[in-house]
């Protein structure tokens, strides 16, 4: 059976040769398994391609090179039928829960939608009663939500019903694109714990797109550190924030503000992040003008990615003579993974 | 009263470079006042780094604004006392008080990188800034400060030459330090000024925070949500919850026995490295500031409330030395 999801040597360029190329996604191989639920996270900081990525996996976008499969049809080509099961089965939660409502409807309206458009339900009295069972799952109080505007309600209640539009539909993948960056730190916990249950009662599996390397931890089973388009490391979580290999890697783990006081950011001064495009095709390492082991090969050709361990796989010439990934699919290096057509 | 407790301590009083005694901050509106911020009192140190938490609305960036006198209508300081050594603030004209902001307390708002003209160079915004305050100064004396202001927070002299959407936002922020520290104030407001930043630049923006801070001899005032961020960086923390302060302690006395239970939850909210897949949220959401119920504004909320916590408000008083309290349990 192919996978729920895969993404095949995925590249996206912006820009053209003339005016000077950014590769926003530099071939991204990996896919998500359709027997056990997973929780992925992807993590990097701003211009290293998770929101690109997470707009090709909604079939937002085309990407240059490569392509989605959502049960082994290619999005970009999906009609009539697949195209309908694929809006049916991923859902989306974005990360401002005010931009994605209406002011002038009541939040009913954010749940009636899908309901309808989808025939979920035969009567009022049937889609009422999915609407209820939905804000229940997500720890709302139904009488204390529908009914109101999205200004009579919190920030967090508002992501909660976000949240419980995409379980509607029962998806099979929800791609969760910041989800509680926005949401108060007392309350990030909370709905982070319901993505987590839905994960294990439902079957649902994520991705969930993150700058946050401590809530990608408490959540996810597998992450991708992603840095300028190319992944640095991936793997199992616990392997890759306990022992990152990487030195991207181990410079965000070191930058984390760990709720500590005993447990202070060092001194060392960090390179900052330059503001130069990333270079076209064939540029080497693009850590490697930030990188305190850099070393002349690195600005030769990008590293290829290897495993370190069966459940971590780094993109650094540190490791050379290690073992290297095949064909790029880094979910090799994931738990719990089960190859394409495996029995 | 639960501020005067505070100021007494003559010992502090003697150190703190500014004193905010019973702040009172309130929006009105047609279905009456919301007390935004109610009865706030602290002590700022001389070079203490003192750092305001709590979720949003519970007061904290009003609190900063009303130091600043920057609370617009319908905001009103309704009362209280704001005094920077031994002058009185509050009893200030508004040019009076024009001529204290940016030269004797400076703010870095949140988001203030979005402050930058985008269409002004970096040295015209010090020109604007300096020149405000003394017309007199020439072009031969900034072509001397604006170079060093920028190196104090690690960018180059070419900075300067540049607009703002030549630079990224780390480097913006940086610029607003700059900026900020640009007459040498005594007292630096700094409300949430690496939201929008990543960890790693988030991590060098705060040290070259710190590091101005320490040449300048300055004090800090960090105001945000961000229990690891203020771990990292403030010497004593200010708990806020729906506009009064609720606890306040040197930060390592905060983290190792917080006193009260909206402290406790929020700290065990905290996700850590040390365990994974555990989520512990605060139950409930916070009050109405609109009718904010009786007695002590947690208690609907609170897993150790007393019977007295639902009638009679808690004063915040110091409960170990140093650490101040505002519950009943103690």
């Amino acid at each position: 059976m192919p996978p729920l999801l895969e993404v095949r040597n995925v590249t996206q360029i912006f820009g053209d040769r003339r005016k000077g190329e950014t590769v926003a996604l530099d071939d991204l191989s990996f896919s998500i398994d359709d027997e056990a639920p997973s929780f992925t996270a992807v993590v990097g900081e701003s211009g290293s391609g998770k929101t690109t990525l997470a707009r090709i996996l909604l079939g937002f976008q085309q990407p240059t090179k490569g392509a989605v499969y959502y049960r082994g049809d290619d999005l970009g080509q999906a009609t009539g039928r697949a195209q309908d099961q694929f809006r049916k089965e991923v859902q989306a939660i974005f990360q401002d829960p005010f931009e994605v409502y209406n002011p002038f409807y009541k939040v009913d309206h954010l749940l009636a939608v899908p309901i309808r458009k989808f025939r979920l339900a035969r009567s009022r009295a049937e889609s009422r009663d999915l609407m209820v069972d939905a804000l229940r799952v997500v720890g709302l109080r139904p009488e204390e939500t529908l009914g109101r505007y999205p200004h009579q309600l919190s920030g967090g209640q508002r992501q909660r019903i976000t949240v419980a539009r995409a379980l509607l539909l029962k998806p099979r993948l929800i791609i969760a694109d910041e989800p509680v960056s926005m949401v108060d730190a007392s309350l990030r916990a909370t709905i982070l714990e319901s993505l987590r249950k839905l994960n294990q009662d439902f079957g649902i599996s994520f991705l969930y797109i993150t700058h946050d390397l401590t809530t990608a931890y408490q959540v996810s089973d597998n992450i991708i550190v992603l840095y300028r388009g190319a992944v640095a490391e991936t793997g199992a979580v616990e392997r890759v924030i306990k022992d990152p290999q990487h030195p991207y890697t181990q410079l965000l783990v070191a930058s984390i503000p760990l709720p500590d006081p005993a447990r202070r950011w060092g001194e060392t001064v960090v390179a900052a992040s330059g503001s130069e495009a990333n270079g076209g095709p064939g540029r080497g390492c693009p850590f490697a003008d930030r990188c305190p082991y850099v070393m002349p090969v690195c600005r030769e050709q990008a590293p290829p990615l290897y495993r370190t361990h069966p459940h971590q796989a780094v993109a650094c010439y540190l490791h050379r003579g290690t073992e290297t990934v095949l064909d790029g699919d880094i979910s090799q290096a994931f738990r719990e993974y089960a190859p394409a057509g495996a029995p | 009263m639960t501020t005067t407790a505070m100021t007494t301590d003559t010992a502090l009083r003697q150190a703190a470079v500014l004193r905010v005694e019973d702040l009172r901050v309130h929006y009105r509106t047609p279905r009456g006042p919301v007390k935004a911020v109610d009865g706030v009192s602290f002590a700022l140190r001389e070079g203490e780094r003192f750092g305001l938490v709590g979720e949003s609305g519970s007061g904290k960036s009003t609190t900063a604004l009303a130091i600043m006198r920057l609370i617009r209508p319908p905001g009103r300081i309704e009362g209280g006392r704001i005094a920077l050594g031994d002058r009185d603030l509050t009893a200030l004209s508004e040019e009076q008080f024009r001529r204290v902001r940016l030269a004797e307390i400076a703010m870095i708002p949140q988001g203030a990188m979005n402050s930058l003209n985008p269409v002004r160079r970096i040295r015209d915004h010090f020109k604007d800034s300096v020149r405000a305050h003394d017309r007199n100064v020439g072009d031969a004396q900034l072509k001397e400060r604006i170079p060093e202001l920028l190196g104090m927070v690690g960018l180059r002299p070419e900075t300067a030459n540049l607009y703002p959407h030549e630079l990224s936002g780390g480097m913006k922020q940086r610029v607003c330090i700059a900026l900020a520290i640009a007459l040498r104030p005594k007292v630096i407001l700094a409300d949430e000024p690496t939201s929008a930043l990543d960890v790693v630049v988030q991590r060098q923006v705060m040290q070259t925070l710190g590091a101005v801070q320490e040449r300048l001899g300055a004090a800090v005032i960090l105001v945000g949500h961000d229990m690891g961020l203020l771990a990292q960086f403030v010497d004593r923390l200010g708990v806020m919850y729906a506009g009064k302060l609720v606890e306040v302690a040197p930060i390592g006395d905060i983290f190792r026995e917080p006193l009260h239970p909206y402290t406790q939850l929020l700290i065990a909210s905290l996700p850590t490295l040390e365990e994974r897949g555990v989520f512990r949220g605060v139950p409930g959401l916070p009050p109405s500031l609109l009718n904010p119920p009786a007695g002590c504004l947690f208690h609907p909320r609170c897993p150790k409330r007393l019977p007295q916590c639902a009638t009679v408000a808690p004063e915040l008083r110091e409960i170990r030395p140093g650490h101040w309290a505002a519950c009943h349990l103690y």
